[in-house]
C-alpha cells in the first residue's frame, strides 16, 4: 500500500491548477504530481507514491547504507559443499580469520 | 545510482545479518508496522536469514487489511447505486465484503474502475460530468496527502461529481495500542519509512521515549530492513531508546510540511475501528465540515451495516504481535488469499497472505544458514537478491 518508487524527474509542467512533472522509472516515463514537493527540480530523484512525489532522495544519505557496510567485517568465501555441511551452524558466517562470536 | 538494485546485494545482506547475530545476546522481538516491509521481509527471506538472532512480528501495517468489513460493505453499497463510477486502488478489488468483492460487483453490472492515482479518479469525474465518481480513499499517512490533494484539485476545478469514501488510518495510535497491550512481547519496532517521509520522526521519538523502546525508521529494500534491525538490536543491547532514521535518503526529521498542511486542511482526526483490532482512539480521518460535500458517506445514504467476522480467525492476535500466522489452525487450509477469513489474509501485504505467498509453513522454518546453501531463498525464485 505504502509503495514508494524512486524515479528521476525529467521535466516539470502544469495542468492548469496542478503542478506536474515527468518522472523516469528506469526508462519508463510517467506524469507525476509535484504539488507536495514544490522544491523538486529536473535531475532530482524523487520518491513517488500513487502518482505523487512525496520526497526528494538525498544522495549523500543514500550512500550511508554502504558506508555502514564498509565498517562490517567481510565474510569468508566458502565452497558450496562446506556450506551444505554446515547447515544449522550459526558460525558459518565468519569474519576473516575469526568466528562470528569473536567479532562481538 | 537508481536507489533500488544497490540495496539488494546478497553478500552485503549476509554481512549485516552476521553483524546482527554477533550483536544479539538474546533473541530480540521486533515488529514492523508497514505492510510493504512485511511483504519485503517474507519475499527476501529476511526472517529466515535472522531466524536465530531476531524474531520478527508483523503489526497492523496494511491499511487494506484493517479496513473494517462494514466499510467494505458500505463501499459496495455505493458502487451498486445507479450512475456511480466507483474507483479504487487495485489492492481493494479482491477484498471480500459480506456479498463478494468488487470484481463480483463488476460482473453484476457495477462500474468499477481501477486507478493508479486518486488524480486519475478526478480526471474520470471531469470527463464524465453525468456520472457520480467515488474514490475509495484507503491508506496510511503516506497516501492521505495524495487523497487530500485529489479533493483539493476537484475543489479548485469546481468538479462537483467527485467524492471520496475515506478510510485513512494513522500509525502512531496503533503502535501505542500494541505497546499498551499486556500481552505484547515486542522489544522494539522498525518504523514505517514512507509514512515518515510525510509525518517526520517526532511522533515516533515521543512514543519511543514514553514507552522506553527503540523505533528505527526503516526503508523497504533488503539492506534497509537489515540495517534497521541491526540498529534496533544494537540499541536494545545498550538499553537505548529513541527513533533514529535508517531511511535517511527519503525521510527528514521534519517530514513533508506541505503534505501535512494539505491533509490538515481537508481532514480532522477521529476515532477509528481497525479490522481485527477494534476501536483505536484518534487513529483515522474524517472530512472537515467545510469539505463535507466531498464525503461519499454524506452524499450517499448508506446505512450502518451489521457484519460478523469468522470466529476462528486470529488476525487480531497476529496484528498485535501475540500470535504468528502459522499458529492459526485455519492458515492455508480454510483460510487462503482466495477465501480469506480475516484482516491479515485479505491483502497481499497482510502478514498471513505474505506467509502464504512465500511458503512459510510451521514445519518449514529453517535454521540460519549461509545463503550459498539456500540459493532458492535468497537467489532466484522470487527475483530476490542479486
Amino acid at each position: 500500500m505504502c509503495l514508494g518508487v524512486p524515479g528521476k524527474l525529467v521535466d516539470v509542467n502544469r495542468d492548469g491548477e496542478v503542478s506536474l512533472g515527468r518522472v523516469s522509472f528506469d526508462g519508463v516515463v510517467r506524469q507525476v504530481c509535484l504539488e507536495l514537493v514544490p522544491e523538486a527540480e529536473p535531475g532530482d530523484y524523487v520518491l513517488v507514491h500513487v502518482g505523487f512525489a512525496l520526497s526528494r532522495i538525498d544522495e549523500e544519505e543514500a550512500r550511508r547504507v554502504f558506508e555502514l557496510l564498509a565498517e562490517l567485517p567481510v565474510l569468508a568465501e566458502r565452497p558450496e559443499a562446506v556450506a551444505e555441511d554446515a547447515v544449522g551452524d550459526a558460525t558459518v558466517l565468519v569474519a576473516p580469520g575469526t568466528t562470528v562470536k569473536d567479532t562481538a | 545510482m537508481k536507489y533500488v538494485e544497490e540495496y539488494r546485494d546478497r553478500s552485503a545482506a549476509e554481512r549485516i545479518a552476521a553483524a546482527i547475530a554477533a550483536a544479539a545476546t538474546r533473541r530480540w522481538v521486533l515488529m514492523e508496522v508497514c505492510g510493504g516491509q512485511t511483504h519485503a521481509i517474507l519475499r527476501y527471506g529476511i526472517d529466515d536469514l535472522l531466524e536465530q538472532s531476531v524474531e520478527l512480528l508483523h503489526g497492523p501495517g496494511c491499511p487494506v487489511c484493517v479496513t473494517p468489513l462494514e466499510t467494505i460493505d458500505r463501499a459496495h453499497a455505493i458502487a451498486m447505486q445507479p450512475g456511480v463510477m466507483f474507483c479504487s486502488f487495485g489492492d481493494m478489488l479482491r477484498v471480500p465484503g459480506s456479498n463478494g468483492d468488487l470484481f463480483a460487483l463488476r460482473a453484476r453490472g457495477a462500474d468499477i474502475r481501477v486507478v493508479y492515482s486518486p488524480l486519475d479518479a478526478v480526471a474520470l469525474a471531469e470527463k464524465h460530468p453525468d456520472r457520480e465518481v467515488v474514490f475509495f480513499a484507503v491508506g496510511f499517512e503516506t497516501t492521505a496527502p495524495a487523497n487530500a490533494m485529489a479533493a483539493l484539485v476537484a475543489h479548485r476545478k469546481k468538479i462537483r461529481n467527485f467524492s471520496l469514501l475515506v478510510s485513512h488510518v494513522l500509525v502512531p495510535p496503533a503502535i501505542t495500542a500494541i505497546l499498551q497491550s499486556p500481552e505484547s512481547r515486542v522489544n522494539g519496532f522498525l518504523g514505517p519509512g514512507h509514512v515518515c517521509t510525510v509525518m517526520g520522526t517526532s511522533e515516533y521519538a515521543a512514543i519511543a521515549e514514553h514507552y522506553r523502546v527503540p523505533i528505527v525508521i526503516t526503508g523497504f529494500e533488503p539492506l534497509d530492513l537489515l540495517e534497521g534491525v541491526l540498529a534496533a538490536v544494537r540499541m536494545l543491547e545498550r538499553g537505548e531508546v529513541g527513533a533514529p532514521v535508517q531511511y535517511g535518503r527519503a525521510v527528514r526529521d521534519e517530514g513533508n510540511a506541505e503534505s501535512r498542511r494539505v491533509v490538515d486542511e481537508l481532514f480532522d482526526v477521529t476515532d477509528r475501528k481497525w479490522r481485527g483490532v477494534g476501536m483505536i482512539p484518534k487513529s483515522g480521518h474524517r472530512f472537515r465540515y467545510e469539505y463535507r460535500h466531498f464525503d461519499a458517506e454524506t452524499r450517499f445514504d448508506v446505512h450502518a451495516v451489521e457484519t460478523r467476522e469468522a470466529a476462528e480467525c486470529i488476525s487480531g492476535r497476529v496484528l498485535r504481535g501475540i500470535d504468528r500466522p502459522t499458529d492459526c489452525p485455519a492458515f492455508g487450509t480454510r483460510c487462503t488469499p482466495e477465501t480469506p477469513l480475516g484482516a491479515t489474509m485479505v491483502s497481499a501485504e497482510g502478514a498471513c497472505a505474505a506467509y502464504f505467498a512465500y511458503g512459510r509453513e510451521p514445519e518449514r522454518r529453517l535454521p540460519l544458514v549461509s545463503a550459498a546453501a539456500r540459493p532458492e531463498k535468497l537467489g532466484g525464485r522470487n527475483g530476490a537478491f542479486r
